[in-house]
């Protein structure tokens, strides 16, 4: 890497075309569709990420909607509104398509847009002292393919998905409700958008392991790069090797659908259980693939606002890889209702637990870091405050969702919902509010303004509490999941709940005025405007970095913290 | 920050085939998706985005080739095609993993399942729907004979090995005969085996449709012939770029390439040779 007297001849003939004037853009077609530049890409996914945050936010806020109360509300007046029967079962699928489409869309259309394409694509190749990533031309059909994905995700809600329109499976697609129970186009839309989102992540991950293991600045060893970087080479071995597995499963659902196989039919000799278990061997992997780059991105916060190095750096490093590295023999937790062996729950239940460990040192490393620090609670410090408090909770449900036994109860109840809210809603979608406050003034050049970033934190941390404790009560008094109505008994905490959706809502209003306020009249940023706490990469360039950064690749020294 | 770069990294100008690539593959999921449900029309709708996608991996790699003879490939940025073909040959392997546990789920939990006149049925039972009744290969099933041509693709394939190995050691020698002869070899062998496979398709003596058997066999057998096909695909690329003179003794990634994914086939057709038709049928009667 550090070999830079290869071929310095024909790098001459290339400043005819002015390609590497550093601040050279492209006109607006070239620069936004065709683009090779991995800081515009970055802008791209965000962007994306939001709007798909939107959508899915605001199917959320329907869904609170009619849970406010017992009884059936609204759908069937949204099915009427989408053109379908008013009959009582196509207001029942309209539930289900709601509650698809919500979990699709905030897992694979705005947390790993947003988290990995995002902020991984805007900060990974300068965090690590690189001109850009690996491919830059694969980099943009990464994002690209998801336009496609997301457009037959979209459109499936307005063709047949069986009962009513729209893809009414729940995010897993568990067969045999996603093949024989689901006729119609909707659901292969739904299929072929997961393998046109996955080839999307894989293609990505291709590129970020690349760049991260090739395009290190000279000095710049493994054991240097800060934990953001990291927790994304991390992330990307997970996507790697888990998305094919998910990529043959949802195969095979499509041939059982059109084609006459009988992998998931059990009158051919097929097993429904197959599909679960494959798909968890991809699902599992895949709720950490959410959730690291969010470990990565807090380690950076802490020590920026403790202006303290990380804490037990090579811990933090080590514990995310055997997160990953766990991770995937993990997978039939997620299955402990569906009659395996008593054996197999004790192990399923133990290695759970042993992510426990490497979570721990996670948590009380941050608690270390911030211990004797010069502390400044600036928005992105709160978000991460907040992020590792509200995950210890979902972490610590989660110890008690890893039992087998207990799980006999728990399972599909709002328990569960609460649990993965926890570490998801109030984890990874902290970290991503986090980040974009602790980068906004580096990625747009101007400042984000202090007083409506805390007024949102505040708003949001109350909302979304409001929101999803509750859950927890709900479900240990077995309300069960994926159901609209449910007994009366229920309704006190679920009508608190709904209220806990608007405080969090009118909160994002502050967000939105915060942005586009701060984007054209903010304070303009410094180069390094978080002080002597930022000590990474990205620190040393302006607001915002030129268009190619490190045209002179920087020398990183020993005394470099991360 | 302006000014010559002194790194030896690929800054590349903008391009249009990731848009029209995706555009595309919109277009093809689409129309796959019309065709399966039989609108109008979905089967043109089909394969005006298979020509797109193909005509996208076209141009794109044909840039490709062009910024390697403009000396855009210098070490590192070979290293990063180097790493970016094991990483893809790496999610390969996992989509395969996938086929095989839908082989294993069904060979080593079987159900009692009988096979009589092409329908499949449960053999009724107090145990039927248990595992301890059931029977692989499903009753009334009769196997391939793994030891007849699946044996002989297993030594086309294998040959084909030691053939794109050949065409390697010429290309670096110097040796561009030896390398298009190594070349058209491997790629007459990988035509046998397609066409050899596609005779045992014809012939098969159990169904596609109704039965687990069928299905986890032609599936992972298919696909594994579909990636042989794209192999030989690369490899034919490779031959033509050896006529037109491509590749140096010092630098021919694209070879190397094609030579890892020709053994990556051929390493999971072992796999399927040992466990879909020697373990996978064994004890059951051979067809013919």
């Amino acid at each position: 890497m550090s070999d830079i007297t290869a071929t310095a001849s024909h790098f001459q003939a290339h400043e005819d075309h002015g390609h590497h004037d550093a601040d050279h853009k492209p006109a607006f077609f070239q620069r936004w569709f065709m683009s090779t530049n991995h800081k515009d890409i970055g802008t791209l996914y965000l962007i994306f990420a939001i709007v798909a945050g939107i959508i899915g936010g605001a199917i959320s806020g329907l869904m609170r909607a009619e849970l406010a109360e017992p009884g059936i509300q609204y759908l069937q007046v949204w099915t009427k509104l989408m053109g379908g029967a008013p009959d009582f079962d196509t207001a029942l699928h309209m539930w289900n398509v709601l509650i698809t489409a919500h979990g699709l869309i905030m897992v694979f259309f705005m947390v790993m847009p947003a988290i990995i394409g995002g902020f991984g694509n805007w900060f990974v190749p300068i965090m690590i002292g690189a001109p850009d990533m690996a491919f830059p031309r694969m980099n943009n059909i990464s994002f690209w393919l998801l336009i496609p994905a997301f457009s037959l995700l979209l459109g499936s809600a307005f063709f047949s998905g069986g009962t009513g329109h729209g893809a009414g499976t729940g995010w897993t697609v568990y067969a045999p409700l996603s093949t024989s129970g689901s006729a119609g186009a909707s659901v292969d839309m739904a299929i072929l958008s997961l393998h046109l989102a996955g080839a999307s992540s894989i293609l990505g991950a291709v590129n970020f392991i690349t760049t991260i293991f090739n395009m290190r600045a000279p000095g710049m060893t493994l054991h240097k790069m800060p934990l953001f970087v990291w927790s994304v080479l991390v992330t990307a071995f997970l996507l790697l090797l888990s998305l094919p597995v998910l990529a043959a499963a949802i195969t095979m659902l499509l041939t059982d659908r059109n084609f006459g196989t009988t992998f998931y039919d059990a009158s051919g000799g097929g097993d429904p259980v197959l599909y679960q278990h494959l798909f968890w061997f991809f699902g599992h992997p895949e709720v950490y693939i959410m959730i690291l780059p969010g470990f990565g991105i807090i380690s950076q916060i802490v020590s920026t606002f403790s202006k303290k190095p990380v804490f037990g750096y090579l811990g933090m490093a080590y514990a995310m890889v055997a997160i990953g590295v766990v991770g995937f023999v993990v997978w039939a937790h997620h299955m402990f209702t569906t009659g395996m062996s008593v054996d197999t729950k004790m192990y399923f239940t133990a290695a759970t637990m042993v992510i426990a460990v490497p979570t721990g040192i996670k948590i009380f490393s941050w608690i270390a870091t911030m211990w004797g620090g010069s502390i400044t609670f600036k928005t992105p410090m709160l978000w991460a405050i907040g992020f590792i408090f509200l995950f210890t909770v979902g972490g610590v449900t989660g110890v008690v969702l890893a039992n087998g036994g207990v799980d006999n109860y728990m399972h599909d109840t709002y328990y569960v919902v609460a649990h993965f809210h926890y570490v998801l809603s109030l984890g990874a979608v902290f970290s991503l509010f986090a980040a974009f406050y602790y980068w906004f003034g580096k990625m747009t050049g101007r400042m984000y303004n202090e007083f409506l970033g805390q007024v949102h934190f505040w708003l949001f941390f109350v909302g979304v509490n409001v929101l999803f404790f509750p859950m927890h009560f709900l479900g240990l008094d077995g309300m069960p999941r994926r159901i609209p109505d449910y007994p009366d008994a229920f309704q006190h905490w679920n009508s608190i709940a709904t209220h806990g959706y608007e405080i969090m809502a009118f909160s994002m209003i502050f967000f939105f005025i915060n942005v586009f306020w701060s984007m054209f009249a903010g304070k303009k940023a410094e180069g390094n405007y978080w002080g002597e706490g930022a000590t990474t990469l990205e620190w040393t360039l302006s607001s915002p970095p030129p268009y190619h950064q490190f045209e002179q690749l920087p020398h990183i020294g020993d005394d470099h913290s991360h | 920050m302006a000014g010559a770069k002194s790194h030896d990294y690929h800054i590349l100008p903008p391009s249009i085939w990731p848009f029209i690539g995706s555009m595309s593959a919109l277009v093809m999921a689409s129309g796959g998706i019309m065709w399966m449900h039989k609108a109008a029309f979905g089967g043109y709708v089909f394969f005006a985005g298979l020509i797109g996608v193909l005509f996208t991996m076209f141009s794109w790699w044909s840039d490709v080739i062009r910024e390697a003879h403009a000396g855009d490939h210098t070490p590192v940025v070979q290293l990063h095609l180097r790493y970016g073909m094991i990483l893809f040959i790496a999610s390969e392997v996992m989509f395969f993993v996938g086929w095989f546990w839908a082989w294993f789920d069904f060979s080593l939990f079987p159900v009692a399942l009988e096979l009589k006149d092409g329908a499949t049925s449960i053999i009724e039972g107090p145990n039927s729907i248990t595992h301890a009744a059931g029977i692989w290969p499903p009753k009334g099933l009769e196997v391939i004979d793994a030891f007849h041509l699946p044996l002989l693709n297993t030594l086309l394939l294998l040959c084909s090995g030691t053939t794109v190995t050949w065409a390697h050691h010429a290309l670096l020698h110097g040796d561009r005969d030896g390398l298009k002869k190594g070349l058209w070899l491997t790629i007459i062998l990988g035509a046998v085996f397609t066409s050899v496979q596609a005779y045992e398709y014809m012939h098969a003596p159990f169904p596609f449709k109704g039965i687990n058997y069928g299905a986890a066999f032609f599936m992972a057998t298919g696909f594994h012939g579909f990636h042989v096909l794209i192999g030989t695909i690369f490899l034919i690329v490779c031959l033509i770029r050896a006529y037109k003179g491509h590749f140096t003794p010092q630098q021919h990634f694209g070879f190397e390439a094609a030579a890892w994914y020709w053994h990556f086939v051929d390493v999971v057709w072992l796999f399927l040779f040992v466990v879909v038709y020697v373990w996978g049928g064994w004890g059951a009667p051979v067809h013919g």
